[in-house]
């Protein structure tokens, strides 16, 4: 898959060099601003809450009135 | 046989990128997202700051500071949690709600549990690694260590009183009284939650402390309260 992509890759190899860089770099600015922060709630590491991540499970409203 | 050639070498190739792409995604698992976090919630300090104005001013008509609070939106910053033994600027935002998007911004206030200073329980949950990791060094905290919560209308100095290590679903952490789930709370309380052990969400290390005393903007933060702690070894 990659060779096809070189060959395709146009100018001498300095230049397909460059363009290859270029195009890594779009990969990985695509992956860390839309892809990881998507998929990063369904890890199973990342759970702070006693809640694991539901909305209130138990109203644990103080009886104290708030208004 | 060149077919055969062909899909080996094509299949090599895609196990490379897929390994590249998992360790890219560890990368701004346990980088990036400090990286961000960090910036946006140093931000988010600032802006709170402007927005509680300075310390020692005489208050300007908020009869009722709770009751404001209770109108925060879900998502919005209202408080800053200062944490001296975690460093003397130590200063993290405190945001309405405990869902994933919210815990990247700062410290999580549970819905429904008590506001700072209310009798009840002011539950905050916040990361132990990764999206700035405000809670990174939580079982550093010992009984008598001093947390100020920061709000518009005062600073509210709660004392560490005790640590347990539970399941993520026993929320009676978060109960009014901790870990009495139903029992009328007369003390106010404040609980942290955050992951444990550190890379895993198996459990949570919860660290209860209650309320030393609520002091009004308006008289300012005795220093006394910001003093390092001795360094113990606990």
């Amino acid at each position: 898959m990659y060779g096809p992509l070189w060959r395709l890759l146009p100018g001498p190899w300095q230049v397909k060099v460059l363009l290859s860089l270029v195009l890594v770099i779009i990969v990985i600015a695509v992956c860390f601003l839309w892809v990881f922060p998507a998929i990063a709630p369904y890890m199973p590491f990342n759970g702070n809450s006693v809640q694991t991540g539901l909305p209130p499970l138990t109203p644990v409203t103080s009886p104290t009135p708030l208004v | 046989m060149n077919g055969l050639r062909w899909g080996v070498r094509t299949l090599g190739e895609v196990f490379i990128t897929v390994g590249l792409f998992l360790f890219l995604f560890i990368a701004w698992q346990l980088w990036w997202t400090d990286v961000t976090a960090n910036r946006e919630q140093t931000v988010t300090i600032h802006a709170l700051e402007r927005g509680f104005g300075p310390a020692g001013l005489p208050e300007r008509g908020d009869p009722n500071p709770v009751a404001n609070l209770t109108k925060v939106p879900f998502g919005e910053a209202f408080a800053i949690m200062r944490i001296p033994r975690l460093g003397a600027d130590y200063a993290r935002p405190v945001l309405q709600g405990t869902d994933h998007d919210t815990l990247t911004k700062g410290i999580g206030h549970y819905p429904g549990t008590a506001f700072p200073g209310q009798v009840g329980n002011f539950a905050v949950a916040g990361h132990r690694t990764t999206y700035g990791k405000p809670f990174s060094d939580i079982e550093l905290l010992q009984k008598g260590d001093i947390i100020v919560v920061e709000t518009k209308a005062s600073y509210v100095v709660y004392a560490v009183d005790r640590h347990v290590i539970v399941t993520p679903d026993q929320v009676e952490v978060i109960a009014p009284v901790p870990q009495d789930p139903g029992a009328r709370p007369t003390q106010a309380w404040l609980t942290m939650t955050a992951c444990h052990p550190r890379y895993s969400a198996s459990q949570r290390y919860v660290v209860f402390a209650r309320l030393v005393k609520s002091i009004p903007r308006a008289s300012g933060l005795p220093a006394s309260f910001m003093a390092l702690p001795a360094r113990t070894v606990g």
